[in-house]
């Protein structure tokens, strides 16, 4: 289930509205710019409430996506790369979030690091294509496998701070 | 001194010729055989087969040899899917994956542990001509969701069958994933292409397979997946730390139900299965029909069901959207209960497909209708000032 702070969360991201994959090369275009724009929203609503906590840039064509996302436990910072391809079936399937520093270091993964989702996280996508888009992936996906595994991962001594100053 | 390395020199020739011996006898068990022998003798290894003809089972076996199938996902189900084609001689196979063989595979069947490292398809391919060098394999090493490669897959299904040019006259899915089947889904009612998908549950203790005939019968985007209802409350189901359980026998007896309709449907014998389940918990077997929805989101799934629609239908059709004896939400056992989910951009949940006894839609389709309004109330609003997409990137890239 959705909690209330993820509910409030989603909530404030805009929803998209064009239904289009990367094959459609056309209308892909105008729904790449509505990802862009609901990620910029989602990144300021972060910044405003303090919670921010990633960065996405993508390939020209909008089908590669990379980047950085932490966490904050303990008033330290742990700093994790992202990437994920746009499936050919997007946005009908969500796009495949990966994590490939931690692959083999939880058991949360599948192969490469993509990170293994809730049972609910496929059924709310799927009731709400093609409206939810990147950052409500980023939200509904990342953001609380982040929240239940990194703590896990650090008291584990699986990971460790890395001073970056 | 001199001895001692003439000695050695000697156990070195020796090991060599001991090596090629070993090397030659694993590569080359057998020599290639032109036609299918029906000859019962030990040294055949089409006997057995070609008894089916005897027995009026099958007309004309050695067809087989004219079938080129595609093997999308060469884990726990296609590699024992793979292995049992290879044994009945089919004449081509085409594997796929991109995934490396692991010692965490070894639970399942026909990995061996000194494949380790080794490319999936790649370690399939060796095993595979070593039992029947008869069978053309080619292998793809690759994730066929991504744009660049989804093409390569299409041309490779299309044009790679028996005869260059032609199609593969089958594809099979033994994917471990929603966006792959998503994506052989979109291939194959692109390319007007019949194909089996199938599954094993994440517990291990279901598994499924389904025939899918675009224009004909629903697509795998038509509804939410069909998957078998296993009577285990979802909380007490412990997924704490581990993402998939399997079991060699669930994904033996799926690979086994796929291939058997596989062979039926390429041989034409018997009667092939649309939707079959296999819950392991009560050995219980539900089967049924699932007809195209004529609201899919896949528009080549509609365009086929209306080539479909204007072809002459041949003999009894079936009439009845479920085939089964079982009667249709008779009674409530695997406690299937519609649960509103209260995010507000959630639909509202509808679910109008019938579903028969111990099976269920993994999750409520989306109301159409509610999905329809939201969209042209969108289109209505596209008057606010353009901002291009670099101009987007750029702002994001500076936050």
């Amino acid at each position: 289930m959705v909690d209330d702070s993820t509910r409030k969360t989603l909530s404030n991201i805009p929803l998209l509205q064009i239904r289009a994959g990367p094959r459609e090369k056309d209308i892909w275009v105008q729904r790449l710019k509505e990802e862009y724009q609901a990620l910029i929203k989602y990144v300021e609503n972060n910044k405003q409430s303090g919670s921010d906590w990633f960065r996405l840039e993508s390939n020209k064509e909008g089908t590669k996506w990379f980047g950085k996302c932490w966490y904050m436990h303990n008033l330290l910072k742990y700093e994790f790369d992202v990437e994920f391809d746009i499936p050919v079936t997007y946005p009908t399937t969500a796009p495949e979030i990966a994590l490939p520093e931690l692959d083999g270091k939880t058991a949360k993964m599948y192969r490469g690091g993509k990170i293994c989702l809730t049972d609910h996280f496929k059924p709310l996508w799927a009731r709400n294509v093609p409206k939810f888009g990147i950052a409500h992936a980023m939200a509904l996906g990342l953001a609380p496998w982040l929240a239940v595994e990194v703590p896990d991962l650090i008291e584990k001594g699986i990971i460790t701070y890395k001073d970056n100053c | 001194m001199s001895t001692a390395i003439d000695e050695l020199q000697a156990i070195i020739a020796e090991l060599k010729t001991e090596l090629e011996e070993q090397k030659t006898s694993t590569r080359n068990a057998r020599e290639r055989i032109e036609r299918m022998s029906a000859e019962v003798v030990d040294s055949n290894p089409y006997s057995r087969l070609m008894a089916l003809q005897r027995m009026n089972i099958v007309k004309d076996y050695e067809r087989i040899r004219d079938k080129a199938v595609a093997i999308v996902g060469v884990g726990g189900v296609g590699s024992v899917t793979a292995d049992m084609l290879t044994r009945c001689g089919i004449g081509k196979l085409i594997l796929f994956d991109y995934d490396k063989v692991e010692l965490a595979n070894m639970n399942r069947l026909f990995f061996t542990p000194d494949q380790a490292g080794l490319s999936k398809v790649e370690a399939a391919a060796r095993t595979l001509s070593f039992i029947n060098p008869d069978v053309r394999i080619e292998t793809h090493n690759y994730n066929i969701t991504t744009v660049e490669n989804f093409d390569k897959f299409l041309t490779t299904i299309s044009e790679c069958g028996i005869q260059k040019g032609q199609p593969v006259d089958l594809v099979l899915s033994c994917v471990d994933n929603f966006e792959a089947r998503m994506a052989i889904n979109a291939a194959c009612n692109e390319n007007n292409l019949n194909w089996f998908e199938s599954g094993v549950s994440e517990n291990a203790v279901s598994g499924h397979i389904q025939f899918i005939r675009p224009g004909d019968t629903a697509c795998f985007a038509c509804a939410p997946p069909l998957v078998v209802a296993e009577n285990i409350d979802e909380r007490t189901l412990k997924r704490e730390g581990v993402c998939a359980a399997s079991l060699p026998t669930t994904m033996g007896i799926t690979a086994g139900l796929l291939v058997q309709n596989a062979l039926k449907y390429l041989l034409n014998f018997g009667e092939v299965s649309d939707y079959l389940g296999y819950n392991a918990l009560n050995d219980f077997f539900p089967k049924m029909t699932l007809k195209p929805n004529t609201e899919c989101d896949d528009r080549f799934c509609l365009q086929r069901q209306k080539e479909f629609r204007a072809r002459p239908q041949p003999k009894e059709q079936q009439e009845d959207e479920v085939v089964s004896n079982e009667p249709v939400h008779a009674s409530n056992d695997w406690g299937i209960e519609l649960v509103a989910e209260d995010t507000p951009v959630e639909q509202q949940l509808t679910n109008t497909t019938n579903v028969v006894t111990g099976l269920r839609l993994a999750y409520d389709a989306p109301d159409k209708v509610t999905v329809k309004q939201a969209e042209n109330a969108a289109a209505v609003d596209a008057g606010v000032p353009e901002t291009s997409l670099e101009e987007l990137m750029a702002q994001m890239k500076s936050m």
